[in-house]
């Protein structure tokens, strides 16, 4: 049977693209516009609060797979997007964004043993 | 195969603009830069967080400031761009047998919207209620 790296590189793009569309806008906008603006009470994300949600296994969880998979979602489609714009460096396009992604994964990880 | 095979010249980077279909393609490609960068953001917030209050707090002023404002607005609305184009995909992406008939793509795509405001209420609820 002919073997293929794709089907690997493929499940977490499509998991990561249906996690990024579930739960992006929302986030995107609890974070970055709604506590910001004082939509929402600062205290909705004090450092008490986040601290105490990602001690907990469950939150390390959630937050590491709220990184990791929209991460690697994005990682692909740029390589993909990129080889659409003309660029034919596709082994070192792909090494550089799944790189990149890969350290955002490892940065959280880290961080998240440690909190 | 002919000898001399013609080759469509496609200009490398602007190929996207000839046609409102293309257009809507590269937007909805572009997509995952935003996606990509707020996913930095988070994991450096998540780093921040891991390195006591002063850093986090540092971190939550940054989010403040009018380039980091602009920068998520832009992101929210290329986020519900990315949702919108790959729930309305989904029929095609994952075509469900029932039977011997394929379940109604409108009606796939309608779950998918279901799940998406049940994900976001549940989210927009536990940063509001839970510990308020």
């Amino acid at each position: 049977m002919a073997q293929s790296h794709k089907p690997i590189i493929w499940g977490p793009f499509a998991a990561g693209g249906t996690l990024a569309a579930l739960i992006m806008p929302v986030l995107i906008f609890v974070t970055g516009v709604a506590v910001p603006l004082g939509i929402l009470p600062p205290e909705s994300l004090s450092y008490n609060r986040a601290v105490t949600f990602a001690g907990t296994w469950l939150g390390k969880l959630i937050l590491f797979v709220f990184v990791s998979l929209p991460a690697w979602h994005a990682a692909h489609r740029t390589r993909i997007t990129v080889h659409d714009l003309g660029v034919r460096a596709d082994r070192l396009v792909a090494g550089v964004v799944y790189s990149l992604a890969a350290t955002l994964t490892i940065t959280a990880v880290v961080a998240l043993l440690r909190i | 195969m002919s000898r001399k095979p013609y080759i469509r010249p496609v200009p490398k980077t602007s190929w996207y603009r000839k046609h409102d279909r293309y257009k809507r393609y590269i937007i909805r490609e572009v997509t995952c830069i935003f996606i990509g960068i707020y996913t930095a953001i988070l994991s450096f917030g998540l780093l921040n967080l891991s390195e006591g209050q002063e850093s986090f707090d540092l971190f939550m002023a940054t989010l403040r400031t009018p380039g980091a404002l602009v920068f998520h607005l832009f992101a929210l609305a290329f986020a519900f761009y990315h949702s919108a184009t790959w729930f309305n995909v989904t029929p095609q992406a994952m075509p469900l047998m029932k039977g011997d008939d394929f379940v109604s793509g409108s009606l796939i795509i309608r779950v998918h919207y279901a799940a998406w405001a049940a994900v976001s209420l549940v989210i927009l609820f536990s940063v509001i209620v839970v510990g308020a």
